[in-house]
């Protein structure tokens, strides 16, 4: 009885040991599947199409151009690859402006005939309706074919807007660029700061200062995310704008300042294991030979810690990448390219949580921001993974 | 001779004042949200619920909405990830599969938490058919804190010095009596920390429970485990962002930011000071 008992107990603790693995197999397989449905969806709003006249030789549009047109920036067909012949934008609402409501019928059930004659009539029309009031078969009305979203698009895509009609526009750039903008910058803040206090914690304070100091740095760690954020927004934000004399505060820069202190435990803590793992014979041997303190500093001790600290800078880029709150809170989530720090930005994990609850689940959309989920994704894991690689050098090292 | 005195007297003087910039930095951010909260905090605040579009009233709610979801988390999460490093500690020996696991627990430590509330969204919410009720946003945080559990579950049961064991399996004890009457035991004040500590990271997390459970505005207390909760991170961050009127929600805010942190900080030092005593009572 007792071995039956300490078997299944046994099996239990295996079970259990393999659940980290299944945990990031369930989220990979859950993000991809939701994520790869995003490339199926078609390039403009689902349940619309777009119709030409009959006689246009253009055949496919890209969502940038679409998007372009109603914009009225692309305004001839020969920049679209068509005929010398002025672009004109049709939408729904402009049809009472041909017909009045009785020609169209009680139930609009004359639409899509009176849609044939106007699209028909147009040599340089562009109509964007849908699907249901598509004109019958024929000679004068032709329907764009959909392109389905294509991740050429997607990856090299400059505009990020996920509820522009007709073609919302699903490119990543702007959220890249301001994610690896705003992470960067973080480090660039919390590193000299991380790395100073993690010499002074391994190298020159005393067991009382560290005793009080380690502490403290945990409690760094420990505050929410939510609180770093209203705090930069509160506090941060109006001084920077005040500062720098900006017309909003809510910038890149709002957004690396609090990060910096996010990262700051991460750089701390990793450092300065790895620099009071420095044998004390190394030290020993430096001191020896006359070098002062400082000289076995910089001389032996980080660069023999090297490795341990570029691992903390790697795993500080990795939590300052991921933060999603405090950034969301504090930078302004306008999705476009950087161009200073001082330009609100917007970044993946930001736009996941801003923009999650509004798009309509099983869209184009929902789907974009699980691909978004997955790019974080495998961002932080070569992350991890490196991080492990550069510290795993430190141990051979030894 | 002197000039390398003088470098390293420059050198140590900065980073003295750059660890006391991190010092400044923890005290400005908790001095600020006290100094701004105390006057907030009053017993209507603690025990009442939002009211006249989140302008007055309290976040009892909230609270409880927290401490709910820190429970249904901590069932999730303690016993797997317990069981865990026990496995990987005591079981598994140094093999591959043991490197194996500690890859995977790290790169899960690593995956940000919007990730996890994706993964929640889809996996608990939407395909189990949850809806966005307690125990999806449980779920969602248990995984989160897993990574958390094992390795401090790990570290506390890889301090006990290896002779204990070999001690107690030479006086005819099976692997399992060991761990249950020798180990476990040893190791207790250390896994209470990490789990204490890993609730503490729990209760602050937003960005898992955005989509998983997180109500907006919810003044009844949730009746089973397939409701809503208001959330006090999640609070935190609506009245921050959101409000009609930002001015007027402010007050509320500074309160609701302060309560957090008195949870957060309570958890922590009563971790270490846990831990210490417990130490001392076995030593």
């Amino acid at each position: 009885m007792k071995r039956i008992i300490e078997k299944v107990i046994e099996s239990l603790l295996t079970i259990s040991g393999a659940t980290t693995g299944i945990v990031i197999l369930l989220i990979v397989v859950f993000l991809f599947r939701e994520g790869v449905g995003f490339f199926s969806h078609s390039d403009i709003e689902s349940g619309y199409v777009l119709c030409v006249n009959g006689k246009n030789p253009v055949d496919r549009l890209t969502p940038e151009q679409i998007k372009r047109i109603f914009d009225y920036e692309i305004d001839n067909w020969s920049l679209a690859g068509g005929n010398d012949e002025a672009i004109e934008p049709f939408r729904m609402n402009d049809l009472s402006d041909y017909y009045s409501d009785e020609e169209l019928g009680e139930n609009y059930e004359f639409v899509p005939e009176k849609l044939g004659e106007i699209i028909g009539g147009t040599p340089g029309i562009i109509a964007f309706i849908p699907e249901q009031y598509v004109p019958g078969k024929s000679e004068e009305v032709k329907v764009l074919s959909g392109n389905k979203l294509k991740p050429a698009d997607f990856f090299g895509g400059e505009n990020w807007m996920p509820t522009a009609t007709p073609a919302p526009q699903f490119g990543l750039l702007p959220l890249l660029t301001g994610t690896l903008w705003v992470g960067l910058c973080a480090i660039l803040i919390a590193l000299p700061l991380g790395l100073g206090v993690a010499i002074y914690l391994g190298e020159l304070a005393n067991e009382k200062i560290r005793n009080l100091l380690k502490p403290t740095i945990e409690l760094l760690a420990g505050i929410p995310s939510v609180v770093y954020g209203f705090f930069g927004l509160v506090v941060l934000v109006p001084f920077i704008q005040k500062a720098f004399n900006l017309p909003v505060g809510e910038t890149a820069f709002a957004g690396s300042l609090v990060l910096a202190i996010m990262a700051l435990p991460t750089i701390i803590t990793v450092a300065e294991d790895a620099i009071r793992n420095t044998p004390q014979t190394m030290r020993e041997a430096s001191l020896g030979l006359g070098a002062n303190h400082w000289q076995t500093i910089y001389r032996v001790v980080i660069p023999y810690s090297i490795s341990g600290i570029s691992a903390a800078v790697v795993l500080g880029i990795g939590r300052a990448i991921g933060e999603t709150m405090a950034v969301l809170m504090v930078t302004g989530n306008a999705a476009v390219i950087p161009r200073s720090l001082f330009e609100p930005v917007r970044t993946i994990p930001a736009t996941i949580a801003a923009e999650l609850g509004e798009a309509p689940h099983g869209g184009a959309h929902y789907s974009a921001l699980f691909v978004l989920g997955c790019i974080l994704f495998l961002i932080t894991v070569i992350i991890s993974i490196s991080a492990e690689l550069i510290s795993k050098k430190q141990h051979q090292a030894q | 001779m002197n000039t390398h005195l003088l470098k390293q007297n420059i050198a140590f003087v900065i980073f003295r004042i750059l660890s006391l910039i991190v010092v400044g930095i923890l005290f400005w951010i908790l001095g600020f949200i006290i100094y701004q909260g105390a006057g907030v905090i009053s017993w209507e605040f603690l025990t009442g619920a939002p009211a006249n579009g989140m302008t007055s009233g309290g976040i009892f709610p909230a609270i409880v909405g927290t401490l709910c979801l820190i429970a249904g988390s901590s069932i999730i999460a303690f016993p797997v990830g317990i069981l865990s490093a026990i496995y990987t500690s005591e079981y598994a020996g140094n093999g591959n599969i043991v490197k194996f696991i500690r890859v995977m627990t790290n790169n899960l430590a690593g995956i940000p938490s919007i990730v996890f509330g994706l993964f929640g969204m889809s996996l608990f919410v939407n395909t189990l058919g949850f809806g966005d009720s307690i125990i999806a946003g449980s779920l969602t945080l248990g995984l989160l804190a897993l990574p958390l559990v094992i390795r401090t579950t790990e570290e506390a049961l890889k301090a006990i010095p290896d002779s204990f064991r070999t001690g107690s399996l030479a006086l005819g004890a099976t692997r399992l009596q060991t761990v249950h009457r020798v180990t476990l035991p040893m190791a207790f004040p250390n896994i209470i920390t990490g789990l204490i500590l890993s609730i503490g990271r729990i209760s602050g997390e937003t960005a898992p429970i955005l989509f998983t459970v997180a109500a907006y505005f919810l003044p009844q207390l949730p009746h089973s485990i397939y409701d809503q909760v208001m959330a006090l991170p999640y609070h935190l961050y609506v009245i921050a962002v959101s409000g009609t009127d930002l001015e007027a929600t402010r007050p509320m805010a500074y309160g609701t930011a302060l309560v957090l942190i008195v949870i957060v900080l309570v958890i922590n030092v009563s971790a270490s000071y846990l831990r210490k005593k417990l130490q001392k009572r076995h030593a």
